[in-house]
C-alpha cells in the first residue's frame, strides 16, 4: 500500500467534470508537482483532498486511511496541511498570532486555558512556552523575524505567503500541499521559495504535493510530476519524461497546426 | 440632577452593552443578527424565577442553574435549528432566528401566563447605599453596574486572552483557513452562540427588577441592544459595549431635557444617523481590503 494514493476520484460541478478517474500515489517524503493549463482541476483536487469539496466517486487514502468523509480540521489535524492559491490568512491579526494558530491542535491544554495570564508553573503555561519556542523556530526557519508584530495585511506579498507557508508548517504536518506556491512572487522570491521548498523536505521531512506554474521551478525541485487536463491524467513520471511529452506540450501550447 | 441621570443612564446602559455584546458575539461568528436573542435571554430569567419562587433554591444556585440553561438554549439554537438549513444564506438564518423568537414567546406565554411577574433579587432598589442632595445610588443600581462590568471583563478575557478567543477571532476572519489548522469551525459556532446566549441572560436577569418579568419584557430592550450594537459597530466587541453605555447616557439625557414621549425613539434615529454617516459603527476600525 502507498503512502499517499488518490484512485479513481470524481468531482464535477453541473455538467464539468473537473475532477474526472483520476488516480495517482505519492511516495513519503517526496516532492510531487501537478502541473497543468489553468482550469484543469489542480485547485479542485486539493479541496478534495483536504475535505473542502466531497467528491462524487473515488478515494483519497493516507497512510491507508480514507480521508474522503473526514472534515477539513480533522484532515489536517491527521497531518494534511495545505496553502492557499490566493492567501488565505488571518489578515487582521499579527505574523506571530498567525502562525501561533497553526499549533491550534498541538496545544493540548483546555480551550480555556489562559495565555499569558496563567501561572508560571503551570501545565499551560510551560505548553504555551513550547508552543511559542516551535513558532519562533518557524519564524526563523522562514526569516520573518523582523515582521512577527505587523498586521499581515500589511506584509508585502512575498512574505505573506511565507507567512501562510509558515503557518501550515506549525501544524507539523507530514504532508504539505502548496497551491502555486510561486505564484506573484519576484524572481528573487521564487529562488528563495525553491530553496525552503528543498529544506522543507530535507530538515523537516515532509512530503511536498505542489501546483506550479512555473515550469523552471518545477523542473528543479520535483522528483516526480504529475500532468492533468480537463480533470483528466495526461500522463505521470520523471521531470524530463513528463515536460517533453508530446501530450502536455499539447496541452499547454495548443495543436500544432501544419 | 446629571449625575443622578448619569447614574440611570450607566445602569440602562451596562444591560444594553450586554445585549449588544451578545448580539455582536453572533454577528461576528455567523454573521447573523440573532432575533430570538431577547426571547432566550427572558426565558432564561424566567427559569431564574421559577428555580427562585417555586423550589426556593439559593440565589446564587438559581442564577447557576440558569446559566447552564441558557448555554444549553444557545447551543440548541445553532445546533439543532441553524445548523440544519441547506445551502443557508444570511437571511435564511435570520428567518431562523425569528422563528425562534416566536417558538421561545409562545411557550413562555403558555407556560407563564402573560402577568407581570415580580423577580426577587437579594439587591434592593429601596436601599440606599450613598446618598447626598444631588444624587443617590441604591444597592440594585450599583450591582447592576458592577455585575455587568464583572461579565464584560470575564468575556473580555475569554476573547483576548484564550485559545478559544483566538479561534473564534480565526474562524471570524477567514473560516476556511481555520479549518484548515485544525480548528473546528462546528464547534466554535457552537460555542459562540452558547456564551452569547448566557451574556443575554444576565442581562434579562439584570433587567428583570427594573421593567418587570413577563414573555414581552426584551423586546424593547433587545432593539436598544441592537440599535446600541450598530451604534458602535457591530463587528467590534468594544465598539458596541462603548455604543450600549453612550445609547443609555443619549437615552435619559433626551428624555429628561428634551421630551420624554420619544424617549425611546431617539434610539432608532441614531441608528438611522449612524448609518448614514458611519455604515460600520462610530469605534469600528473599517478595513478596507486591498484587491
Amino acid at each position: 500500500m502507498g503512502y499517499f494514493e488518490v484512485q479513481g476520484l470524481c468531482k464535477s460541478f453541473g455538467g464539468l467534470k473537473a475532477v474526472d478517474n483520476l488516480t495517482f500515489s505519492v511516495e513519503e517524503k517526496e516532492i510531487f508537482a501537478i502541473i497543468g493549463p489553468n482550469g484543469a482541476g489542480k485547485s479542485t483536487l486539493f479541496n478534495c483532498i483536504n475535505g473542502l469539496y466531497k467528491p462524487e466517486r473515488g478515494s483519497i487514502k493516507f497512510r491507508g486511511k480514507e480521508l474522503i468523509g473526514m472534515r477539513s480540521d480533522q484532515i489536517a489535524n491527521y497531518g494534511i496541511a495545505r496553502t492557499f492559491q490566493n492567501i488565505e490568512l488571518f489578515s487582521h491579526m499579527t505574523t506571530l498570532d498567525n502562525i501561533m494558530l497553526g499549533r491550534h491542535k498541538a496545544m493540548k491544554s483546555s480551550v480555556f486555558s489562559v495565555m499569558g495570564l496563567s501561572f508560571k508553573k503551570s501545565k499551560a503555561a510551560k505548553e504555551e512556552l513550547v508552543h511559542r519556542r516551535k513558532v519562533e523556530e518557524i519564524i526563523d526557519f522562514l526569516e520573518l523575524e523582523s515582521y512577527r508584530m505587523q498586521y499581515v495585511a500589511n506584509l508585502p506579498y512575498g512574505k505573506q505567503k511565507l507567512v501562510e507557508l509558515g503557518r501550515a508548517l506549525a501544524l507539523e504536518p507530514d504532508i504539505l500541499l502548496l497551491d502555486e506556491p510561486a505564484a506573484g512572487l519576484t524572481q528573487e522570491e521564487k529562488d528563495e521559495m525553491i530553496f525552503w521548498i528543498r529544506d522543507i523536505r530535507k530538515l523537516l521531512g515532509i512530503t511536498v504535493i505542489f501546483i506550479e506554474h512555473n515550469m523552471q521551478m518545477v523542473k528543479k525541485i520535483s522528483d516526480r510530476i504529475l500532468a492533468i487536463n480537463f480533470g483528466k491524467k495526461l500522463t505521470e513520471g520523471l521531470p524530463a519524461e513528463v515536460l517533453d511529452h508530446p501530450e502536455v506540450i499539447r496541452a499547454y501550447l495548443g495543436e500544432v497546426v501544419d | 440632577m446629571i449625575v443622578q441621570l448619569l447614574i440611570s443612564s450607566l445602569v440602562i446602559g451596562s444591560i444594553y452593552a450586554l445585549l449588544a455584546l451578545a448580539m455582536s458575539i453572533t454577528y461576528k461568528a455567523s454573521e447573523v443578527p440573532n432575533f430570538a436573542q431577547g426571547e432566550m435571554a427572558m426565558v432564561s430569567t424566567f427559569i431564574t424565577f421559577v428555580l427562585l419562587s417555586t423550589y426556593n433554591f439559593p440565589f446564587y444556585a438559581a442564577i447557576l442553574g440558569s446559566i447552564i440553561f441558557a448555554f444549553i438554549l444557545g447551543v440548541l439554537l445553532e445546533f439543532v435549528f441553524l445548523r440544519r438549513a441547506k445551502n443557508p444564506n444570511p437571511l435564511s438564518y435570520i428567518i431562523i432566528t425569528i422563528g425562534f423568537q416566536l417558538m421561545l414567546y409562545g411557550l413562555a406565554a403558555w407556560k407563564w401566563g402573560s402577568e407581570q411577574q415580580q423577580i426577587n433579587l437579594p439587591f434592593s432598589e429601596s436601599k440606599v447605599i450613598y446618598q447626598n442632595d444631588a444624587f443617590a445610588v441604591t444597592e440594585l443600581n450599583l450591582a447592576t453596574i458592577v455585575i455587568a462590568l464583572i461579565v464584560l471583563f470575564i468575556v473580555y478575557l475569554l476573547i483576548q486572552k484564550t485559545k478559544l478567543g483566538l479561534a473564534m477571532k480565526a474562524c471570524q476572519q477567514n473560516v476556511n483557513a481555520a479549518k484548515m489548522n485544525g480548528i473546528s469551525a462546528n464547534f466554535i459556532m457552537l460555542v459562540s452562540f452558547g456564551i452569547s446566549s448566557v451574556v443575554g441572560a444576565i442581562a434579562g436577569i439584570l433587567i428583570a427588577p427594573i421593567i418587570t418579568l413577563d414573555p414581552s419584557m426584551m423586546w424593547d430592550p433587545l432593539l436598544k441592544g441592537f440599535a446600541a450594537a450598530v451604534l458602535g459597530g457591530m463587528k467590534s466587541l468594544w465598539g458596541v459595549v462603548l455604543g450600549g453605555f453612550l445609547l443609555g447616557i443619549i437615552e435619559n439625557f433626551f428624555g429628561f431635557y428634551i421630551s420624554i414621549e420619544f424617549k425611546s425613539v431617539v434610539a432608532f434615529l441614531i441608528i438611522v444617523i449612524v448609518l448614514y454617516f458611519r455604515p460600520s459603527g462610530i469605534f469600528d476600525k473599517h478595513y478596507v481590503r486591498k484587491v
